[in-house]
Formats: structure tokens, sequence, C-alpha cells
């Protein structure tokens, strides 16, 4: 299924505009990365698109469907939606209740619903933890559990807020793995993200965004070597490709692999 | 030496649990120090912000065994109240240290300094400065809880350093921060320390600004000290790498090239950008010397 944003203009009730005129389209087994500075309206954007906020000009098409027509229930089929803080998001006394709350409530057999939320908890590498409370765990895996529970639904859409804030290497790894998964499977991945060098590592495609505008929208390695562009929102290019310009090297690369072989070039 | 915050072979353990969080540990950070700690999730970061700013064991009861002194004062014989005036915190989630009573920025900022009775023409000029430091000298009208978790965040670390405390304790300051606002937080924190001789601890998994600003850094894994020194000599390390410390893609690459003969022999990893377009500088001139 695909995403399609037309002409997005939101205001909220308190008269702060965070949206103006955004456009964007994104199709199955497309991973796209949102950057840009903090209030750029990167949260704003995403909340459209399983129709926490409605437009207030504009519209939002996702999958056909016009998210004015929708309740937030009804596109929650289609897209998983992982929010910032993830204690806006859980609630349920046990992390295998709150894995499991999705699936029960989409029509699936007890049996399916079980063997959903055992694979998302497997996928984040909490399956131990399954019968502790939510806060009884660590900020950092309390937002892995809250992946987990999007990742059971098996939407063919799904929106990642920063799913990367606090976690350490091995989990920052373990979601780009998780995405590449999604990927693969012909999902539509829409992912904001400050960790720029991730963003190089594992998403296709770059939007980055300023002022409630799209600056630049394109393949990776384009749009993060753009580094007067990025700096107008608080951004720089990856480390990665800072190092190659720093040795003048002809190509930008996009991981260490990359760069290995650009550099023997 | 005179050290501002002291932790002698202390061993923690939250109530309820039965591996201590922290287990025998010793540090001693003099004044004016900036200092990372940096692990794996899990290795005990927070427990260790926490033990420092008294928290523990005034909060959070639990077992504390070993002593801790922050600014001279044993933290289990010093109330919260007293320990609050010498130390800051800024805590991980910003969602959890805004009032929620206050209509603006500005008024969320004077809030711990009209507590401390901060002067009112000192507590403006103050609240200008900092507001300036941490960029959001545009926001000062609006509703805290109106915010982006970015800027709410940054409103939170100007709050704390409004305060000017003596000893700093930040638990991922700049999580939610773009990339250049996270490394002008580092910066203005790296000043502080230096110009207001500001003891810093700080959680953090930024690597690449830690690496340049940090003068020292400590990796902790499973609540015990596995690494303590220069910045550039813990990130480095392949052991404290294999223990789920992060590390740039400036090692990352050095690393890689090294393992493929590309690194000159004998020159350590690169940890900063510097050093890596130094070491493969360096790399470049041996190749073409020898063709």
């Amino acid at each position: 299924m695909d995403i399609w944003i037309d002409q997005l203009s939101f205001t909220y009730p308190a008269g702060v505009t965070a949206l103006r005129g955004v456009s964007l389209k994104a199709m199955p087994g497309e991973s796209v990365a949102i950057i840009g500075e903090n209030g750029a309206g990167k949260t704003t954007l995403v909340k459209h698109i399983n129709g926490l906020l409605k437009p207030t000009s504009g519209q939002v098409l996702v999958g056909g469907w016009n998210t004015r027509e929708y309740t937030v229930a009804q596109l929650a089929s289609r897209v998983g939606y992982v929010f910032q803080n993830p204690d806006d998001q859980l609630f349920a006394s046990t992390v295998w209740a709150e894995v499991l709350f999705g699936p029960k409530n989409i029509g699936l057999t007890m049996e399916q619903a079980t063997e959903r939320a055992d694979a998302a908890l497997r996928a984040v590498g909490l399956i131990d933890s399954a019968q502790k409370h939510p806060y009884d765990l660590s900020i950092s895996q309390r937002k892995k559990v809250a992946v987990a529970s999007v990742l059971a639904m098996q939407t063919p859409m799904l929106v990642l807020d920063e799913p990367t804030t606090g976690q350490d290497h091995n989990d920052t790894e373990l979601v780009g793995q998780i995405v590449e998964d999604l990927k693969e499977q012909g999902r539509t991945v829409i992912t904001i993200t400050h960790d720029i060098d991730f963003c190089a590592e594992h998403f296709d495609r770059v939007v980055v965004m300023a002022q409630g505008m799209i600056l630049l929208d394109g393949p990776a390695r384009d749009t993060l070597m753009q580094a007067e562009v990025l700096a107008q929102t608080h951004v720089e290019p990856p480390q990665l490709m800072r190092l190659s310009e720093q040795l003048n090297m002809q190509e930008r690369p996009l991981n260490v692999q990359e760069f290995i072989e650009f550099w023997c070039a | 030496m005179n050290h501002n915050i002291e932790l002698n072979q202390v061993t923690y353990t939250y109530p309820g649990i039965t591996t201590p969080a922290l287990t025998d540990l010793s540090l001693a950070i003099p004044a004016g120090q900036f200092c990372a700690v940096v692990g794996p999730n899990g290795a005990g970061k927070s427990t260790l912000a926490y033990t420092l700013s008294g928290f523990i064991p005034h909060f959070y009861h639990g077992t504390l065994q070993g002593e801790v002194t922050i600014a001279g004062m044993n933290t289990r014989d010093t109330p919260l109240s007293e320990l609050v005036l010498m130390v800051g915190l800024v805590f991980q989630n910003p969602f959890n240290q805004i009032s929620g009573t206050k209509f603006t920025v500005r008024e969320e900022i004077a809030f711990g300094m009209e507590n401390l009775g901060v002067d009112r023409q000192e507590m403006i000029n103050r609240c200008d400065d900092i507001m300036a430091k941490v960029g959001i000298r545009d926001l000062a009208q609006r509703s805290p809880l109106s915010l982006s978790g970015g800027q709410m965040q940054r409103v939170v670390i100007a709050s704390v350093l409004a305060m000017q405390p003596q000893i700093l304790i930040l638990d991922e300051p700049t999580s939610q921060l773009d990339p250049i606002g996270s490394r002008e937080v580092l910066l203005t924190i790296r000043e502080l320390a230096s110009t207001h001789a500001m003891t810093v601890v700080m959680i953090e998994h930024k690597l690449e600004w830690l690496a340049v600003y940090a003068d020292r850094m400590v990796a902790l894994a499973d609540g015990t000290i596995i690494a303590d020194g220069l910045p550039g000599e813990v990130l480095a390390d392949e052991a404290v790498w294999s223990r789920g410390v992060g590390r740039t893609r400036y090692t990352q690459a050095s690393h890689q090239a090294r393992m493929n003969g590309l690194w000159p022999k004998g020159r350590s990893l690169a940890v900063t950008l510097e050093q890596a377009v130094a070491g493969f500088q360096a790399a470049q001139t041996t190749y073409s010397k020898k063709s």
C-alpha cells in the first residue's frame, strides 16, 4: 500500500503552523527517513499518516483511504505507529499483554495472535521479559516493547518516530535490521531519526525538513551529501561522508564497506 | 587532589531485585572535569546518575553499600533538599522533568532559580543568556507543553544550567536533539565546565562529540567500570567494543582499514574526524612512497 500526502498544511489550535504545503509519496517496499531540526514538523507530519491529526488543508491518502474519512482505529489496520515516547503508548500490565493486545483486536484467533506476539517479542529480543511489567523495564527496553507491539500488527505501513533514541550500539543495529526486514517484506516504512549515520546505513530515501516544509527528497546518498542544505536544518552529513570529503575522495560512501571500496579505488 | 565526586566501593541493589545494579564501583572526579559515561543499556549508567545526585538512597531505597561523597557531603547523611543546591540533574526523559505548572518557557527556566532565591535581575540575565546558548530564544513565550520533544529537552537543560550547579549530572541529555543542536549543547557544557569549574558527568551515546569535548571517559558494563581514561583511548579499545560500547564510524573505518592492511602500522585507531583524516593521509603517503 502506498502513502500519498498532497499539499498538506497544518496549524495547531494554539495557532502554531507546523506544516506548510508538504507533498510526499511513499511506495510499498520503500524505507523513507525523515530528518531535520527540532520543531521542523516531522512528528506533526507522521501523525497525519495514522489520522491522529487531520489536515488543515490538503489531504493524506493511505492505501487510497482519505484520512479525513476514517477513524484512527480504522487506520490502525493499515498503519502501525511507534511513538517517540514509549510511555505515550504502553498501558498493559505485562509486556506480553501489551504486544498481544493489537493482534487480539483485529479479529485473529488466539492462536494466531499468540504466534504474532511471540515472533514480535523475539524480533526485539525481549521474549524473556514477556511476563514483566513494562514500567519495570528501562526506557530503552520500553521503546522496544512499543516497536514489538506494532510489529505484531503486521500492517502494510509503519511509522517509527525516533526508534533509536536512547538505544545503545547493539539495539540501534537491531532496529536497523528490523527496518531492512520490513522493507524486504514489501512494507512501507517511514522513520523519523536524528541519527544520520544510522539513516545513511539503513534507508533508501531521505526527506529533509525545515520549518514545516520539505527541503530535499531523494536517494540517501544524493540528499545526505548536501552539507549546505542540511546545515539550514541543523544536520550534518554522516561521519563517513565528511571523512571522504576531507580526504578529497571522488565518491561519498553510505557505510564502512563502501568507504573502504572508494578509498581503495 | 580535591575531588568533587567520590565513590568508594559502591554496591547498589534496587528493592526487590537480587542482582546489584552497581558492583564495587570506585570513582573520583576532580572539580571542573567533564567526565563522559558510556556503556550498553542496562550497564548501570542511570543508576550511577541517581547515586551521584542523591536520588539513591533518598528516593530509590534498596541497599546502598560503600560511601558516596558529593561536594564534601556524604549523600547518605545529607537530605536531598541540601544536595539539590549543589547538584543539577537532567533526566533522560524531558517529559518527566518539566514542571507542568508554568505557562511559558521563560517561567519554566526561572522556576528553579526562584526556588534558589536568585536575585530578580540576575534571573533575567541568566534566562536570556542560557536561552541564547541552547538555541531557544524564539520559544520564550511558548507553553513548555506545546513544544516538540527536542525543544522540550533544550528547555530542561536550560532550566538546570540556569541554576549554575557546582555539579551537573546529565542522563542522555541530547537524545532527542537534532545533530547540530546536540553538538551545541555539548559545547555549552564543555565551556561551563571550563569557565565555571563545573563538574560534569554526562551519560551519552553520541560518541563523536563526546570524543572531542569530554576530558575523560568511563565505560560501564554489568555495573562495573571496564575502562577509564581519555575518550580516545577508551573508544579505540577493542576489548571495550566487545562489551557493547559503541564506536564512531571513524573507528570502524580505521579498524576495517587496519584489517585490510591499509592503516599505518603502529598507529592508534581513529576516534575523531581529525584523527581519521590524519591517519588515512599518512597511509596514502606511505603507499605512494612505496609505489
